[in-house]
């Protein structure tokens, strides 16, 4: 088993590798994002029972929570993409984790504004400085710092190392800024789902929910295949496999 | 360890040579608490229930603004190939280059803040805080920014990203040491608030400097 990892781990260091095993996983991610999208979305939004107190408005969970879970595992998948980047010096790693921040990032914007219309008629507004909001803001920003730092640097290669440091740090300071932002009195619902505990949501809303999840999971690294796999054509396009597959 | 200390000491004699180092972001640090009374609401009721709020988010920012520099001139004048050169510990070396920011920004922020804090109108319960507060958290933004200094040292007009990557870091310590201040200000016990910026400084304390390290070796490799 650990020979097994331990030379999966090495090919995948190899961009050509890399561009040949993820060119047969494209066509499973696509059926399965969009099989898991379209059930989940039709059967959360039309067959899911309404709640008891939120009425329809609450649908729009199936769209938020999963982003919301993304935006925050994307970011740890970054930072440990970084830390291999830096240890190893694997320009595969640095290559998916300059690939997954503006996508996590997009994904934290989704649950903000989500959560911004979810809140209007719910709390009725659109904004408020509640732990769980502030947190996922500050995230944003985060991203926003791995993305501004990896472009100001001069060379692409001090760039990710940047931008993997940062990423670095950041990963330690999330847990102190959660607990910190919570540190004030909460508005926010909490979480709907925790792996330690029963899910307080009945089975008819959840089922879709979890549905939702996968599918946006497998969206997520469909996304961040593809962009990794332009990032392989742009740096290797002096090899000579990349020109074969250009000129086919 | 001695280019360590003959680098603080360095750095001490240049502090002292050049006054505006340490005396610009302390005026900053004036100005920015005189704006929000202009701003807000000069009324002294509402004014001491913002006071410690204000006074930390302006030591904020004049912390900011005095990291540009931390790096800049050692990565120009070929110091920092230096220091990697001779085999000292770079982990050393941040903590020192950390302690020398401290000691011409923070600490004098700390010993600026009562005068502040008597404009503001700050309850006389929580100047204990306040001060405390400073003293343990203003540190952390010391060592934070070290970080964000080192990994901006290269890169043309670095101020403004320098802050823009470390600004989210420094939100726990904001959170924890205005709770301390506005806890003390309405008399309630604040040690837990306190308790938490010490953790936060002792991680700071063991951790920031491999970022550091790590970040001004980047510096080179360019």
């Amino acid at each position: 088993m650990w020979d097994w990892i331990v030379r999966l781990y090495h090919r995948l260091g190899s961009p050509k590798w890399f561009y040949e095993i993820t060119g047969k996983w494209i066509p499973w991610l696509v059926g399965l994002s969009a099989i898991a999208g379209v059930v989940g979305l039709v059967w959360g939004l039309a067959y899911a029972p309404a709640d008891y107190q939120q009425g329809n408005s609450f649908r729009i969970i199936y769209i938020h929570v999963p982003a919301a879970i993304l935006a925050q595992s994307a970011y740890m998948m970054m930072a440990v993409a970084g830390a291999v980047f830096l240890i190893w010096r694997m320009k595969m790693a640095a290559w998916v984790a300059k690939t997954i921040a503006p996508i996590g990032a997009s994904f934290c914007l989704i649950a903000l504004l989500t959560g911004a219309i979810w809140g209007k008629p719910t709390w009725g507004t659109w904004w408020v400085w509640d732990a769980r909001l502030t947190s996922m803001l500050l995230l944003l920003f985060l991203y926003f710092g791995v993305m501004a730092i990896q472009q100001a640097m001069e060379s692409e290669d001090s760039g990710h190392k940047a931008a993997s440091i940062l990423a670095l740090v950041g990963l330690v300071n999330i847990p102190i800024i959660k607990y910190s932002v919570e540190w004030w009195n909460t508005l926010h619902q909490p979480a709907t789902l925790k792996l330690t505990e029963k899910p307080s949501m009945a089975t008819e809303m959840l089922i879709p929910l979890l549905i939702m999840i996968v599918a946006t999971y497998a969206f997520f690294a469909l996304l961040v295949i593809l962009r990794t796999r332009n990032e392989i054509l742009l740096h290797e396009r002096k090899r000579k496999w990349v020109k074969q597959i250009l000129e086919s | 360890m001695s280019l360590v200390l003959a680098t603080v000491k360095r750095d001490f004699l240049l502090a002292a040579r050049n006054p505006g180092e340490w005396l610009n972001p302390l005026m900053f640090f004036l100005m920015v608490a005189a704006l929000f009374p202009l701003a807000v609401d000069p009324d002294p009721k509402f004014l001491s229930k913002i006071a410690g709020g204000v006074i930390w988010v302006a030591a904020l920012l004049a912390t900011l603004l005095s990291l540009d520099a931390l790096f800049k001139a050692d990565v120009e004048d070929g110091s920092l190939e230096q220091w990697l050169a001779s085999g000292e510990s770079l982990y050393a070396m941040a903590l020192g280059k950390a302690l020398v920011h401290w000691c011409i920004s923070g600490l004098p922020l700390t010993m600026m803040s009562p005068v502040l804090a008597l404009m503001l109108n700050m309850p006389d319960e929580a100047y204990g805080a306040l001060i405390l507060s400073l003293a343990v958290g203003t540190p952390v933004l010391s060592l934070l920014g070290a970080v964000g200094a080192a990994l901006t040292a290269g890169v043309r007009s670095g101020g403004l990203l320098l802050s823009l990557l470390i600004l989210p870091l420094y939100i726990p310590v904001l959170i924890f040491a205005a709770s301390a201040v506005y806890s003390a200000g309405i008399g309630m016990d604040y040690n837990g608030q306190l308790g938490f910026l010490g953790a936060i400084l002792a991680l700071a304390m063991c951790l920031t400097p491999f970022a550091v390290a790590a970040a001004l070796k980047l510096n080179l490799s360019r």
